[in-house]
């Protein structure tokens, strides 16, 4: 039981359950899923649905943060990555032929990638800030966003474009499964590599990981990259998901919900030690937490409150401070917090990156 | 190093240049154009921006029918910045138009600029958007859309179709942004109108954020929750187009097993009423350049109008929406 409450997970599968729980009380049959048109169907199969796109983004976030960065462009990247893609869609003469909708998703997935090393090189070569330096694209990618569908929504109707975001494989959201297949690569790469250990490494002090042999400048450009990439896929499945682009709104605020997946998940902003399962767990707390608001019917005006409270019971039950005050002598007894679910450990020493 | 970094200064500076001289444009304190002495009425008109399609339909409207009318248009674009259009007005005055016309980024602090423009001799319209001010004479009129009265004619259709039929209607609603005026008008008129009759209940309300990504999502939601749905009332066409897609997910068909009514008349909403999904739509029209002309030629003939103007808006119900998809223009 100790070590299972000293899991770094532990909070916050702790509060996804009880987010579940509370809809269950609401609506009994919230977990029901049936078979629709051949695919499942239900409440759940939503919430992974329309919470693969946040993922995905808080994949890249959590790896940007690694090194003690930050991206706040995503949500820019992924108005972007829909605007290249549905314009090229838009423009073809047959919409559902599979080869223009595949040179619209590499289009929009290479420029996706383009704004990721730009972060990158501004914040590994120039030297710029992290939080400035992605600040730029955060303002500029709306602008270029517009720009690319002269300040219109494009429509467009496309089957295997419709795919990406609302389509299905083996009765699942095909979504869900393509962001699933990204997380498992990242993960693999990271820990059965020594990449993940190297982002850590970078993350705790860039200045002397570079001292020790890492080539931070290219770890940290690799990493935006990453981000602007996954940013670009989470694009194409939100623009699939509706069949339009809209470069004013699509990805809005995702940066925020991505920084507070990352958070929930128990990866701590000042860099070195990530969770990537973490980091799922804190983008399906995010979105459950938008799915209860509508079960449970919290009223709009107070939706930003109710949402809010949520998340600061969350970011207290993390704290482990928090948690000895609360709970006393009836929470695991421990020496200092130097493991487990710790988010900010004084071992990280910052260096500017 | 360096090099690269000068260049990028270099490249910075060069921008700052640029979007200077694009402010400076849109000053509109050209000399060349001042002055009515050919007797042409000459408008000066300070829009807020081009942000959304509406907006930029608004534009195109304004200018066109200017031309058609003969009427000199100065025409500035604020950006979205109340400072610009402050400075705009101004230079209107010191061009000593004949008409101004507005349409205001905010709708606070525009008392000290209209006080000018009120001492030059100059009248000034409002379009689309009020002013906040408690003193009326500073404006002559305010031409725009009533949100009110857009939520009572979408609730009027509805009354209409189940008139004489006494059974329970369940209402979805997707409203706006919480806080923006036309989402809590179209609420406030939908919800009034039928307040008066019990059969109809709107059993679930969220904000879509006027947005077709969030439509949808929150329409995915209501449907899992509420097994009964009659009727979608949107309080926007993009939400309505999202919400389509989610009915259609959930194996129903829109139009058909759920009713939809939406606001606004972009074209994408026609083609879905072509196509059956969308039931009716409520028209808020941004073309209100012909109605504005003609307000400005009545002002500087000195004819009296009234302080508060509608623009002309419609219904549209499946079977007109054929005949008016091809001259949809925004």
């Amino acid at each position: 039981m100790i070590t299972l409450t000293r899991h770094r997970l532990f909070w916050p599968v702790v509060v996804l359950v009880v987010l579940l729980l509370g809809n269950l009380l609401e609506k009994p049959d919230f977990f029901a899923i049936r078979i629709q048109d051949g695919h499942l169907y239900g409440s759940v199969i939503d919430i992974l649905r329309f919470g693969a796109p946040l993922m995905l983004v808080a994949l890249g976030m959590t790896l940007v943060i690694a090194t003690g960065g930050i991206d706040l462009s995503v949500g820019s990247v992924v108005a972007i990555a829909g605007a290249v893609a549905c314009l090229h869609i838009s423009k073809q003469p047959d919409q559902n032929a599979i080869g223009g909708v595949l040179i619209a998703v590499v289009m929009a997935l290479g420029a996706a990638l383009l704004f990721g090393a730009f972060n990158g090189i501004m914040v590994s070569r120039i030297g710029i800030q992290p939080i400035i330096a992605t600040l730029i694209l955060m303002v500029a990618g709306r602008g270029i966003a517009q720009l690319i569908m002269d300040g219109q929504i494009i429509t467009i109707n496309s089957t295997p474009y419709k795919w990406i975001g609302a389509g299905w494989l083996f009765t699942l959201p095909a979504a869900v499964l393509i962001a699933l297949a990204m997380i498992a690569v990242t993960a693999l790469i990271m820990r059965r590599s020594a990449l993940g250990l190297l982002l850590e490494s970078v993350g705790g002090n860039a200045e002397a990981s570079r001292l020790v042999g890492i080539q931070s400048r290219s770890l940290v450009l690799l990493v935006y990259a990453i981000c602007g990439l996954c940013a670009g896929l989470a694009g194409l499945m939100i623009s699939s998901n509706v069949s339009s682009a809209d470069g004013n709104n699509a990805g809005l605020l995702i940066e925020l919900d991505a920084i507070l997946a990352v958070v929930i998940g128990g990866t701590a902003l000042t860099g070195g030690r990530f969770s990537i399962g973490g980091t799922v767990i804190g983008a399906l707390v995010i979105q459950t937490l938008s799915t209860t608001v509508y079960t449970l019917g919290v009223p709009p005006e107070t939706t930003l409150i109710f949402k809010a409270v949520v998340v600061t019971i969350v970011c207290l039950l993390q704290s482990p401070a928090f948690r000895r005050k609360v709970f006393g002598r009836w929470g695991p007894r421990r020496t200092p917090p130097a493991s487990g679910s710790a988010p900010s450990e004084p071992t990280n020493v910052k260096v500017p990156a | 190093m360096h090099v690269s970094r000068r260049k990028i200064f270099a490249v910075v500076a060069a921008a700052g240049l640029v979007t200077s001289g694009l402010a400076a444009c849109g000053d509109g304190t050209k000399d060349d154009a001042a002055g009515g002495d050919d007797g042409k009425i000459v408008l000066g008109f300070a829009q807020v921006g081009a942000e959304s399609g509406w907006r930029t339909a608004n534009t195109k409207s304004i200018q066109d029918s200017a031309k058609a009318a003969g009427i000199e248009l100065q025409f500035s674009d604020a950006q979205q910045k109340q400072e610009n259009q402050i400075k705009a007005i101004r230079g209107y005055i010191q061009q000593k138009v004949d008409v101004i016309a507005f349409s205001p980024v905010v709708n606070t602090g525009w008392d000290p600029v209209l006080k000018e423009a009120k001492a030059a001799g100059i009248p000034v319209i409002l379009t689309d958007r009020a002013v906040d001010s408690t003193d009326t004479s500073l404006y002559v009129t305010f031409i725009g859309s009533d949100f009110i009265v857009e939520g009572q004619r979408a609730a009027d259709w509805l009354l209409k179709q189940y008139e004489g039929k006494n059974e329970q209607v369940n209402i979805v609603e997707l409203q706006g942004s919480p806080g923006a005026a036309p989402a809590i008008d179209r609420k406030k008129g939908f919800g009034d109108a039928i307040a008066a009759n019990p059969n109809f209940k709107i059993i679930a309300s969220q904000t879509g954020e006027f947005t077709r990504a969030k439509g949808k999502e929150v329409m995915t939601a209501f449907l899992q929750s509420n097994p009964d749905i009659d009727v979608l009332y949107a309080h926007n066409d993009d939400m309505a187009l999202g919400a389509i897609q989610a009915i259609e997910e959930a194996g129903k068909k829109p139009g058909v097993d759920i009713k939809i009514i939406s606001i606004d008349g972009v074209k994408d909403a026609f083609q879905a009423m072509v196509d059956g999904k969308i039931n009716v739509v409520v028209e808020c029209n941004p073309l209100l350049g012909p109605q504005l002309m003609e307000l400005v030629q009545k002002v500087t003939k000195g004819e009296t109008i009234e302080k508060r103007i509608l623009t002309e808006e419609g219904v549209f119900t499946q079977d007109q929406a054929a005949a008016a998809l091809p001259t949809r223009e925004y």
